[in-house]
C-alpha cells in the first residue's frame, strides 16, 4: 500500500486526525506544548501582577483601560472559539466545506481582535502617552497583552495557510491532525484571553 | 563510527547526510561532538579560573575578563556540555530500550539540536565580538541590565534559542515514551534510564518556558528600553531571580535524573542482578522531580523573602533528601549479593555513590535557611554543586559513554586506559571541591577574582587548583582513548556486556531502522528474561514487513541558521539600525522554512521487506 | 551558647567536631570562629547538620565498603547467576521513615534559627542603634540614623548591642557579610529593603564582604566592623558629630591638600556630617584600618589610588587622572591628618602570614 492510499481511505474514521501514529504524535505532542506555554503565560502573569502598581504616574490601569472595548474583543474571541468547534465537528463528520467555512469565520472573528487590540494600544500610546517604556507596569502590561496578542497573529497565519494549502485536495489523515491541532492552538489562546480579561482589565478597573 | 562507509562516500556526502539527518542514532552522534567540544571549551575556563586563584592577589587574568570566564564557564558547562551530552545519551538510547524505529518527531529531533548548537556558537562568538558575559551565569539584574557591552546581549539570545531547542527536545522524548513503546513494554517494565529521561523531559517542558519568559524580559530591558529591572521605573530586579530559579532549580534535576537512569542501568547490568526495588526507584525518580518545582526560592535565602518562606523552602528542600536517599540504599542494594564485574562504566558508578552523597549532604546543610546565611554565595556553594554536578553527572557521563560507547560505535573503549582516566580525575575532582567547603566557611565568597593575603585561604586554594589539573589529565587520557579505541580496538557484538535491556538485543551500531520486527516485550528487562529462557534474542511482535521511515530534511539547519542570523541583528539594531535587516533577513529564513515544512507534504519513505530479508542475510537482527 | 544547644556541646561528637572545625580560618574572620550571637547560633545549626549528615554517610559507606568488598565477582565465576531479588518493603519503609526522622531533628532547629534572626522586636525600643547600609560599587556607607553621622567602609558597633540594619543598594545588588559576626543579608536595589542584627560578643575588629557578584571589582568591596565597648561607642558617636570639615591641618602640605580636596573631591565626598551623595563620607580617614577596603594605609598607596583608582579597584566610578600626582600628593597628607576619633585603634587585626 503506497502512503496516498493510507491517507485516504474510502471510509475516513471518526477521529482521523488520532488515526494514524503521526497524528496520535501530533495530537499528544501539542497537548505537551501547550503545557509549556502554560507556565510561560504563568510567568507572564506573576511578571504583571508583581509590577501592575508601578506605575509612575497617572497612567494607572484604572484610568486607561475602558471595559466596553475589551469586552467586545472578549465576546469576538470567545465565538471565534466556538466557531472552530463547529470546524472540528464538520472535520469528524468529513464535509471539508463547511469545516472551511467555519474556519473562515473564525479567522474573520479573530482578524477583528486584532484589529481592536491594534486600536487600543494605539489608543494608549498617542491619546495618554502610555508606553512599553513609561513604567514598569507599561512594559508588564505590554509584554503580556502583547505576547497574547502575537499568538493570535501566528494563530491566524497557520490556519490561513493549513486552509489554502489544502483547499484543493480536502481532508485526508495526514492533513486531519493539522486542523486539530490548530484549532487545540486557537482555544488556548482563548483561555489564555479569559485570564487577561480577568487579571489585567476587570481587576485593574475594580481592584 | 561509520568511518568506513564514509571514505567511500566522500567527505562532502557524509557532511550533508549529518547536516540532513532525522535519524536519532546520527543526531546522538551529534550531540555528543558539539556538546564534547564545549565541555572543553568549558574545561580551559575552569582551569583558568583555577590558575588565577593559585595565590593571593595574583594577576594572572584581569578582574573584568575573570568574571567572563567564571560567566561562560558556568552557562558553557551546564547549557552547552551537560545538557547536549544527556541529550546525546537520551537519543542514543531511548528509542532503542523501548523498542522503537525512531523517536516520535524526527524533525523536531533534528530542530533541536541545531537550535542547540547555533545558540552555543551564539555565545562563544561573544568572545570575539568584545567580551563575553560577565554578570555570572544567574545573571542578576540589574548587574546584567547595566553591564556595558553586548557580552549579556549575547548570553540573552544564546539561550534563547539554545532553550528553545531543549524544549523541543524534551517534548519529543515526552510523545516518544508515550507513544513509541513496543508491545508489551508498559510504563512499569521501562528501564530506569527510560523513566529519569521521561521526568526529566516533563521538567524541561515545564522549567525552560520561566527561563524563556526571564530572557525575553532582560532582552526588552536591554534592547527596547522597557523597566522590568529598572528600580527607577518601578521596576523589581528580584522578578529575574524568581524567574530564574524557577527554571533553574529543576534545571539541576534535568541535569542529574538522566544519570541517576543511566546509573540503575548499570549497577543492575555489572552486577548481575534485577535492580533492587524498581518501583520504589520509580516512584523516587518522579518526587524527586515533582519537589524539584517546589523549592526554588532555596537559592534566594538571602534576599530577603523573610522567614515565613524561607522556612517553608527550607523544609521542602530538605524532604528531597528522602527520595535521593531512597535512591542511593537502592543501589547498594542492588549490588548486595550480585557479581559485582568493575568496568570501566562500573568503577565511574561506584565512585559516584560516595560522592554524591557527600553533595547531597551538603545540600541538606544548605536547605537549612539560616545557615545558609553563612554558607550562601561562598565556595561551600561552589563545592557543594560542584559535588552533584561534576559528582553526579560527569561521572555519569563518564559512566554512560563508557556503557553505551559500543552501542553506539561498535566498539568498547579500552578498559585500560578508561581506569587510567578515571583515577586521576576522581583523586582530582576531591582535591579541587573537598577543601572548597572549608575556604567558603572560612571567608572565600564565591566569584572572587582574588583573595588577599592574610586571610587564611592560600594553602586551600593552592590544593584545589592542584587538583583540578588532576582532572584536565583525566579528562586528556579519556580523551586519547576515544582516539585509541576507534583506531585500534576491533568490533565487539551487539551484546558485549551480557545486558539486560532492549537496546543489547540487536546489531551494534544498530541499522538505520533499529529492530527489523518490532520485539515483543515479556517483563522487566525484556533481554533478561529471554536469556532465562534460553532464547537467543527477543521475539518478534509482528511479521517482517515494510518498515516506514522519515524523510532527512535540510530545514532544521535553516530554521536554527534564520535565528543565529536575527540574534545578531537583534543584539547590533541597539547601535545601528541598519542591523534590523539582519534581523529581518534571518526571520525571513526562519519563517520561510517553517512555512515550507508546513506547506510540503512529507510523508516518509519505505523500506521494503526484501531489502530487510538482504539485510538479515548479512546477519541484521541479531546482536 | 547561651540555650538548650549548650547541653549538647558538651557531648563527644559536637566536641570533637567543634575542636576540628574552629581549627579552620583566622580570628574575626572565619565563620567557624563565631564571636557574635548570629554566627553563634549558626554554628551551632551547622554542627547539628553536619552531625547528623555524618551519621547517615557512615552508615551509607559501611554497606558500601560491605558490598564492594563481598560481592566482587572472582575468577570463575562467570556464569553463575545471582539471585534477581525484586526489592524488600521493610527494607524501603525503613530507609524512608528514618532520614525523615532525621530531617525532623534537622527541620526544627533551622525555622526557630530563621524566625530568630528575623526578629526585629526590639528595633524600635529607646536606645537602640538603627544603621542604614547601603551597598555602592565598590564601597559600603554606613548612615546611622537620627546621629547625623554617615561613615564608609568601617562600621562601628558597641559590644553586646544589638544594632539593628536597614539595608539597600544605590545600584546593583551587593550583599552584606561578617561571618564571624552573623550571616549575610543581600542589599537590593529600590524598594525591597532588608534588616538584620549583629551582636558582637567581643571587642574587636571583623573582616566583611561582598558576596553577591558586583561587578569587576566585586572581589576588593571589603570592609571592617569595628565593635568596641559600649563607653567607647559613645566616644566615637561623640567624636563623629563633632567633626569639622573646616578645620585647619596643621602641615603646610595638608593644607594646601585641603584646599585642592575641596575643589576637585568635594562634589562627590564629604568629610563629616551626612551623608556625601555619590562618593563616601571620609570622616575619621586617617584612623582607617585600609584605603578603600584593601590597600594598607600609606601615603604612597593613597596616592596611587587617588591618581589611578581603576587599577587598584577596576571599574569603581572615581574618575583617573583628576590631579597630578604631586597634588595627590597633598590630598593625601590631608586625609591621613583626618583622625577625628581614636576610638578602636587599639584593637588588633588578625591575620596571618603562611
Amino acid at each position: 500500500m503506497s502512503s496516498e492510499d493510507v491517507l485516504n481511505p474510502k471510509h475516513m474514521p471518526h477521529d482521523p486526525e488520532k488515526a494514524t501514529l503521526e497524528g496520535k504524535n501530533k495530537f499528544i505532542g501539542f497537548w505537551f506544548f501547550l503545557g509549556g506555554e502554560t507556565v510561560l503565560f504563568a510567568s507572564l502573569f506573576g511578571t504583571y501582577l508583581a509590577l501592575n502598581g508601578s506605575t509612575q504616574g497617572e497612567n494607572t490601569p484604572e484610568h486607561l483601560f475602558g471595559l466596553e472595548l475589551v469586552f467586545i474583543m472578549t465576546m469576538l474571541l470567545l465565538t471565534s472559539s466556538l466557531t472552530s468547534v463547529y470546524a472540528m465537528y464538520h472535520m469528524k463528520n468529513q464535509d471539508f466545506k463547511k469545516m472551511q467555512i467555519w474556519l473562515g469565520i473564525t479567522v474573520v472573528l479573530g482578524l477583528g481582535f486584532l484589529g481592536m487590540e491594534i486600536y487600543e494600544f494605539y489608543h494608549y500610546i498617542h491619546h495618554y502617552e502610555f508606553t512599553f517604556r513609561s513604567s514598569a507596569f507599561g512594559s508588564a502590561f505590554y509584554t503580556l497583552v502583547g505576547f497574547h496578542g502575537g499568538h493570535v497573529l501566528f494563530g491566524l497565519c497557520w490556519i490561513v495557510s493549513l486552509m489554502l494549502r489544502n483547499q484543493k485536495r480536502g481532508l485526508n489523515l495526514y492533513n486531519a491532525p493539522k486542523f486539530y491541532i490548530a484549532s487545540l492552538y486557537w482555544h488556548f489562546i482563548d483561555v489564555v484571553w479569559v485570564f487577561i480579561f480577568t487579571v489585567v482589565y476587570l481587576m485593574g478597573k475594580v481592584g | 563510527m561509520s568511518t568506513a562507509v564514509a571514505q567511500k562516500r566522500g567527505l562532502g556526502a557524509v557532511i550533508w547526510d549529518y547536516l540532513t539527518t532525522v535519524d536519532h542514532k546520527k543526531i546522538a552522534h551529534l550531540y555528543l561532538v558539539a556538546g564534547g567540544l564545549f565541555f572543553l571549551i568549558g574545561g580551559l575556563e575552569a582551569m583558568i579560573i583555577r590558575i588565577q586563584l593559585m595565590k593571593p592577589d595574583n594577576n594572572f587574568i584581569s578582574a573584568g575578563l575573570y568574571n567572563e570566564m567564571i560567566t561562560m564557564h558556568g552557562t558553557t558547562m551546564i547549557f552547552l556540555a551537560a545538557m547536549p551530552l544527556i541529550f546525546a545519551l537520551m537519543n542514543a538510547v531511548v528509542p532503542l530500550q523501548i523498542g522503537a524505529r525512531d523517536v516520535a518527531f524526527p524533525f523536531l529531533n533534528s530542530l533541536g539540536f541545531w537550535l542547540f548548537l547555533f545558540g552555543g556558537l551564539m555565545l562563544n562568538v561573544s568572545w570575539f565580538t568584545g567580551g563575553a558575559p560577565d554578570a555570572g551565569w544567574t545573571n542578576y539584574a540589574p548587574l546584567s541590565t547595566i553591564s556595558p557591552g553586548h557580552g549579556v546581549d549575547y548570553y540573552v539570545m544564546g539561550l534563547q534559542i539554545s532553550g528553545a531547542g531543549t524544549l523541543i527536545g524534551g517534548i519529543n522524548f515526552l510523545v516518544t515514551i508515550v507513544n513509541m513503546r513496543a508491545p508489551g513494554m508498559t510504563y512499569m517494565r521501562m528501564p530506569l534510564f527510560t523513566w529519569s529521561t521521561f521526568v526529566t523531559s516533563t521538567l524541561i517542558l515545564f522549567a525552560f518556558p520561566a527561563l524563556t519568559v526571564g530572557l525575553f524580559l532582560m532582552m526588552f530591558d536591554r534592547m527596547f528600553g522597557s523597566a522590568f529591572f529598572d528600580v527607577g521605573l518601578g521596576g523589581n530586579a528580584i522578578i529575574w531571580e524568581h524567574l530564574f530559579w524557577i527554571f533553574g532549580h529543576p534545571e539541576v534535576y534535568i541535569l542529574i535524573l538522566p544519570l541517576f537512569g543511566a546509573f540503575s542501568d548499570i549497577f543492575s547490568t555489572f552486577s548481575k542482578k534485577r535492580l533492587f526495588g524498581y518501583s520504589a526507584m520509580v516512584f523516587a525518580t518522579v518526587l524527586i522531580g515533582f519537589l524539584g518545582f517546589m523549592v526554588w526560592a532555596h537559592h534566594m535565602f538571602t534576599v530577603g523573602m523573610g522567614p515565613i518562606a524561607n522556612s517553608i523552602f527550607a523544609v521542602a528542600t530538605m524532604a528531597i533528601a528522602v527520595p535521593t536517599g531512597i535512591k542511593i540504599f537502592n543501589w547498594l542494594f542492588t549490588m548486595w549479593g550480585g557479581q559485582i564485574k568493575m568496568t570501566s562504566a562500573m568503577l565511574w558508578s561506584v565512585a559516584f555513590i560516595p560522592s554524591f552523597t557527600i553533595g547531597g549532604m551538603t545540600g541538606v546543610m544548605l536547605a537549612a535557611a539560616a545557615a545558609d546565611y553563612q554558607y550562601h554565595d561562598t565556595y561551600f556553594v561552589v563545592g557543594h554543586f560542584h559535588y552533584v554536578i561534576v559528582g553526579g553527572v560527569v561521572f555519569g557521563l563518564f559512566a554512560s559513554l563508557h556503557y553505551w560507547w559500543p552501542k553506539m560505535f561498535g566498539k568498547v573503549l579500552n578498559e585500560k586506559l578508561g581506569k587510567l582516566a578515571f583515577w586521576p580525575f576522581f583523586i582530582g575532582f576531591h582535591l579541587t571541591f573537598f577543601i572548597q567547603h572549608f575556604l567558603g566557611l572560612m571567608g572565600m565568597p564565591r566569584r572572587y577574582w582574588v583573595f588577599q593575603e592574610g586571610q587564611g585561604l592560600a594553602t586551600g586554594n593552592i590544593i584545589s587548583t592542584a587538583g583540578a589539573f588532576l582532572m584536565a589529565l583525566g579528562t586528556i587520557i579519556f580523551l586519547i582513548n576515544v582516539i585509541y579505541t576507534s583506531v585500534k580496538e576491533k568490533k565487539v557484538s551487539g551484546d558485549p556486556w551480557g545486558g539486560r535491556t532492549l537496546e543489547w538485543s540487536i546489531p551494534s551500531p544498530p541499522p538505520h531502522y533499529n529492530f527489523v520486527q518490532t520485539p515483543l516485550v515479556r517483563g522487566l528487562d525484556p533481554l533478561w528474561v529471554e536469556k532465562m529462557d534460553g532464547k537467543e534474542g527477543m521475539t518478534p511482535a509482528e511479521p517482517l514487513g515494510d518498515i516506514h521511515m522519515p524523510n532527512a530534511s535540510i530545514l532544521p539547519f535553516t530554521i536554527s541558521l534564520g535565528l543565529f542570523i536575527a540574534g545578531f541583528g537583534f543584539i547590533y539594531q541597539v547601535d545601528d539600525p541598519t542591523w534590523l535587516i539582519a534581523v529581518f533577513a534571518g526571520m525571513a529564513i526562519t519563517l520561510g522554512s517553517m512555512l515550507t515544512r508546513s506547506l510540503k507534504d512529507d510523508l516518509g519513505h519505505h523500506i521494503h521487506k526484501e531489502e530487510l530479508e538482504e539485510d538479515i542475510k548479512k546477519g541484521v537482527g541479531k546482536s | 551558647m547561651r540555650g538548650w544547644m549548650g547541653k549538647f556541646r558538651s557531648l563527644f561528637l559536637f566536641g570533637a567536631l567543634t575542636m576540628l572545625l574552629t581549627g579552620c580560618g583566622i580570628e574575626n574572620i572565619s565563620a567557624l570562629k563565631p564571636k557574635g550571637y548570629g554566627s553563634e547560633l549558626l554554628f551551632d545549626l551547622m554542627l547539628i547538620s553536619i552531625a547528623i549528615m555524618i551519621f547517615v554517610f557512615v552508615i551509607v559507606m559501611a554497606i558500601y565498603a560491605f558490598v564492594l568488598l563481598r560481592y566482587r565477582e572472582k575468577k570463575g565465576q562467570e556464569h553463575i547467576v545471582p539471585k534477581q531479588t525484586e526489592g524488600n518493603k521493610a527494607l524501603e519503609v525503613i530507609w524512608t521513615v528514618i532520614p525523615i526522622i532525621l530531617l525532623l531533628v534537622l527541620a526544627i532547629p533551622t525555622v526557630q534559627a530563621t524566625f530568630d534572626l528575623a526578629d526585629q522586636s526590639t528595633q524600635e525600643d529607646e536606645g537602640v542603634i538603627t544603621v542604614d547600609v547601603t551597598g555602592n560599587q565598590y564601597w559600603w556607607q554606613f548612615d546611622y540614623s537620627g546621629e547625623e553621622i554617615s561613615t564608609s567602609q568601617e562600621l562601628y558597633i558597641p559590644t553586646n548591642e544589638r544594632v539593628y540594619l536597614n539595608m539597600k543598594s544605590s545600584d546593583v545588588i551587593h550583599s552584606f557579610w561578617v561571618p564571624a559576626i552573623a550571616g549575610k543579608m543581600d542589599t537590593n536595589p529600590g524598594e525591597n529593603m532588608n534588616t538584620m542584627y549583629l551582636e558582637a560578643y567581643e571587642e574587636g575588629v571583623y573582616e566583611g564582604f561582598c558576596a553577591e557578584l558586583c561587578g569587576p571589582s566585586h572581589s576588593l568591596m571589603y570592609f571592617k566592623v569595628v565593635a568596641v565597648s559600649p563607653d567607647e561607642y559613645e566616644q566615637w558617636v561623640e567624636d563623629m558629630k563633632n567633626i569639622d570639615p573646616e578645620a585647619t591641618p596643621e602641615t603646610a602640605s595638608a593644607q594646601e591638600g585641603q584646599e585642592l580636596f575641596n575643589n576637585n573631591c568635594m562634589s562627590c565626598h564629604a568629610i563629616g556630617g551626612a551623608s556625601a551623595g555619590v562618593g563616601p563620607n571620609l570622616g575619621n580617614f586617617g584612623n582607617r584600618e585600609k584605603i578603600a577596603g584593601i590597600l594598607e594605609p600609606s601615603k604612597e598607596n593613597l596616592v596611587e589610588w587617588i591618581v589611578h583608582p581603576d587599577e587598584v579597584k577596576p571599574g569603581n566610578q572615581m574618575p583617573s587622572e583628576l590631579v597630578t600626582e604631586e597634588e595627590a600628593g597633598k590630598i593625601a597628607d590631608y586625609l591621613l591628618e583626618l583622625q577625628h576619633s581614636d576610638v578602636g585603634q587599639d584593637l588588633p587585626v588578625q591575620s596571618v602570614e603562611e
